[in-house]
């Protein structure tokens, strides 16, 4: 009898995970070293740009021209409170303060597992929030008011978002259920609502909001709400796709048992069937803020400030004159998009994970 | 005998159906009237003319890049189709590119090559995460508008050149009788379809396999090139050379125009990607087993089992994001290229102020680029489903 052997275990070394995963073949090898140049080219001089020889002191743009080769960070710093209020009052950008943390704390406990009461933290987000923030960032009540006009840099840019989310979720799920509806009129407004919107460049919408809202409303409009109004209706036709989509993934066996147990249109939608389909659609929503808040970058044309627009500012601004500064803005700029939509994206990523997992038995 | 649940006409569900599609009909209308009359109203008080008349009137302002004749005394109704042609440039040339890049980095996604796959991840999750409008300043106002200056030019032999005010390329211009070249052109590449169409035929029938490509190859390039001869070669080419401070002659593709093609393919390259990558994952494994199996090489493989599946995923999200990208190119107004919303509902609008009816077209032309979209999109859908089992 042969004698019992453990079976020979081959720990992958550092040179075995190389050959394996970058050198099997002559074709990869070659692969391999070009991405390597690759790498090297681009990520290397990005460092030695904004990191090395960057300026990082200094409170003007002499600083900056100094180090001809680098990065002009104290534009950036200089800056910062216009990155983030624009011009708002001075003495009352703690109210943005405050309307920035109630949103930050609002999403942790939504998005962080694990806490308590989420339908009620969310409910309290998409009702008495928008309210509370609108008051605090208008002003009235006592509060003085800021007018639109001022406002710029982060603020403009979320405000944007959430409303253009927010304002479009109602909407949106009522397109949705639209376009799904048996009544030939109510299906057809719909269709052609979602797809007119659907149809045309945001840019244009933006447009026909500066300049046409104001003849079809007969009043002159303030320019932020009418931007407002145009991303709000852009952005609801995407959302009624989105939600389409949830509510076709939902089996007909929901529908038939809604209607067996005598429930009439409105609330099996509202009981039944809506419940699941935005839970399944959630991820989407998710991806439907990504684009929209890179897409909030387009009010800077129509003569916003929102972050991009301080940006380009900035690179026109005569006492900040120096060959870097344009780039350093969109550095700058592009990182904090990037943190955000690249968070969401995640988040998304992990939304849908735990839905299959709950689809899984 | 008197019904127990007999439902009065007035609380069935068909009465209450009509009911409400009639309230909602006369809601929209109540709606359009009074937003019409508002504007009527303004549009007078404000002494604003309307119609199209404005259409034929002289636009009186010089664009820098146009595919047709134009000057300052053409129309609005010139700069209208000015503008939808540089639209149709900058789509077009970007789709292409926008292409290329996304199958490569869709492709690179999956490579067995480590660094490969994670640079292509990488790519995309950067690209998509920062906005189109930032990577056309980024381009344009960053990288361009840094490039040495006519004199410094970077070139590339004596042919191409480099430089701020764009790249210039040598220009073909085509002389009389190059009508014949493209006549030839055309009956090369219908003769070449009838060839391929055959051997397929015949491969279907037979399962003989006839090499195309040399019979092809011939069909087109003899028919070319004898109608070339016979034309006294129609197509000259004048080439860039620095004079003064500029250059001369050639073509040149405006930095606008360049910065514009670079975002927009770099930037729908990464959702391509995406859309690439998942329509080969979405490929069962047993497929590619199957054909190997079957003793296919791995290139008949990719060719005849995994791309033709993989391209029905792949079809109908490309063609939306082509179409998102002819969208997009109206980000061209931004950096003043002339595209259809610069010149006619930018430049014209603010002359003119006939904010509805310029707004109105542009919207159409963009409205008509979508539909016919997505009538190809439902074809195309319509098609590959009924090859489906």
């Amino acid at each position: 009898m042969t004698q019992r052997r453990p079976p020979r275990v081959v720990m992958p070394g550092p040179v075995e995970w190389l050959r394996d995963n970058l050198f099997s073949s002559p074709l990869n090898a070659l692969l391999t070293v070009l991405a390597l140049f690759l790498v090297y080219w681009i990520v290397v001089p990005f460092f030695q740009w904004a990191i090395v020889d960057a300026a990082w002191s200094g409170t003007t743009r002499e600083a900056c021209l100094a180090r001809e080769n680098g990065a002009c960070w104290p534009f950036i710093i200089q800056r910062i409170d216009q990155f983030i209020y624009g011009f708002y009052d001075l003495a009352q950008r703690w109210r943005v303060d405050l309307t920035l943390a109630g949103l930050a704390a609002g999403l942790m406990w939504l998005t962080l597992p694990g806490l308590p009461a989420k339908r009620g933290v969310g409910a309290v987000m998409l009702t008495a929030f928008p309210v509370v923030a609108f008051v605090l960032l208008v002003g009235g009540v006592g509060l003085e008011r800021v007018p639109t006009e001022r406002w710029g840099g982060l603020i403009i840019t979320l405000v944007v978002a959430v409303v253009g989310i927010v304002a479009s979720l109602p909407l949106g799920i009522l397109l949705a259920l639209g376009r799904r509806s048996e009544l030939p009129v109510v299906k057809g407004l719909s269709v052609a609502f979602i797809e007119f919107w659907r149809g045309v460049p945001l840019i244009t919408v933006l447009f026909m909001a500066a300049n046409m809202l104001p003849l079809f409303m007969g009043v002159s409009v303030n320019k932020l709400l009418a931007a407002l109004i145009a991303v709000a209706l852009f952005s609801s036709a995407y959302m009624a796709e989105v939600i389409r989509g949830g509510l076709q993934a939902i089996p007909k066996g929901q529908y038939e048992a809604a209607a067996a147990m005598g429930l009439g249109y409105w609330q099996s939608m509202i009981f039944i069937i809506l419940p699941q389909a935005l839970r399944l659609s959630l991820p989407n929503i998710v991806g439907n803020f990504i684009g929209l808040l890179k897409d909030t970058s387009l009010v800077s044309i129509i003569g916003f400030f929102d972050l991009l627009g301080i940006a380009q500012a900035g690179t026109a601004d005569a006492a900040w004159a120096t060959p870097n500064t344009a780039l350093t803005g969109y550095a700058f700029v592009g990182a904090v998009y990037w943190a955000m939509c690249f968070s969401m994206s995640r988040y998304s990523k992990h939304l849908e994970g735990v839905l299959a997992s709950g689809e899984k038995r | 005998m008197p019904r127990a649940n007999h439902i009065p006409w007035w609380r069935t569900r068909r009465t209450q159906n009509v009911a409400f599609q009639v309230l909602l009909v006369v809601g929209v209308a109540v709606l359009g009237f009074v937003l019409v009359t508002n504007a009527m109203e303004t549009i007078q008080r404000q002494n604003i003319a309307t119609g199209f008349r404005f259409l034929n009137n002289t636009a009186g302002f010089d664009i820098v890049q146009t595919l047709i004749p134009y000057n300052e005394t053409s129309t609005y109704a010139r700069v209208l189709l000015v503008g939808v042609l540089n639209t149709l440039v900058v789509a077009s040339i970007g789709i292409v590119f926008a292409t290329l890049l996304g199958f490569v980095i869709g492709i690179g996604q999956l490579s067995s090559n480590w660094l490969v796959a994670k640079l292509c991840r990488a790519y995309v999750e950067i690209v998509r995460n920062v906005p189109l409008l930032l990577q056309i300043f980024f381009w344009y106002f960053a990288v361009l508008r840094a490039l040495p200056g006519p004199r410094e030019s970077w070139g590339l032999g004596d042919a191409v050149f480099l430089n701020s005010r764009g790249l210039y390329l040598p220009g073909p211009h085509t002389d009389q009788g190059f009508g014949f070249v493209l006549l030839a052109l055309a009956a090369g590449v219908v003769g070449s379809f009838l060839v391929a169409a055959r051997a397929r035929r015949v491969r279907e029938v037979t399962g003989v396999v006839t090499p195309v490509l040399p019979l092809v190859l011939t069909l087109i390039v003899v028919p070319v090139a004898i109608a070339s001869a016979a034309a006294g070669f129609p197509v000259t080419f004048s080439w860039p050379a620095l004079s003064g401070l500029n250059f001369d002659g050639g073509t040149v593709v405006l930095p606008e125009l360049m910065a514009l093609i670079v975002a927009l393919a770099t930037y729908t390259a990464s959702y391509i990607g995406e859309i690439v990558r998942a329509g080969i994952q979405g490929v069962s494994r047993g497929q590619m087993e199957a054909s190997q199996a079957m003793g296919l090489s791995r290139g008949q493989t990719l060719r005849l089992v995994i791309v033709p599946q993989a391209m029905r995923q792949i079809i109908p999200p490309l063609t939306s994001q082509y179409l998102n990208l002819t969208k997009n190119s109206s980000l061209a107004v931004a950096i003043a290229y002339p595209d259809l919303v610069s010149v006619f509902a930018g430049t014209s609008l603010s002359q003119t102020g006939q904010a509805i009816e310029i707004i109105a077209i542009t919207m159409a032309v963009y409205l008509t680029l979508s539909l016919l979209t997505s009538a190809f999109m439902n074809w195309y859908n319509a098609r590959v489903a009924l090859t489906e089992r």
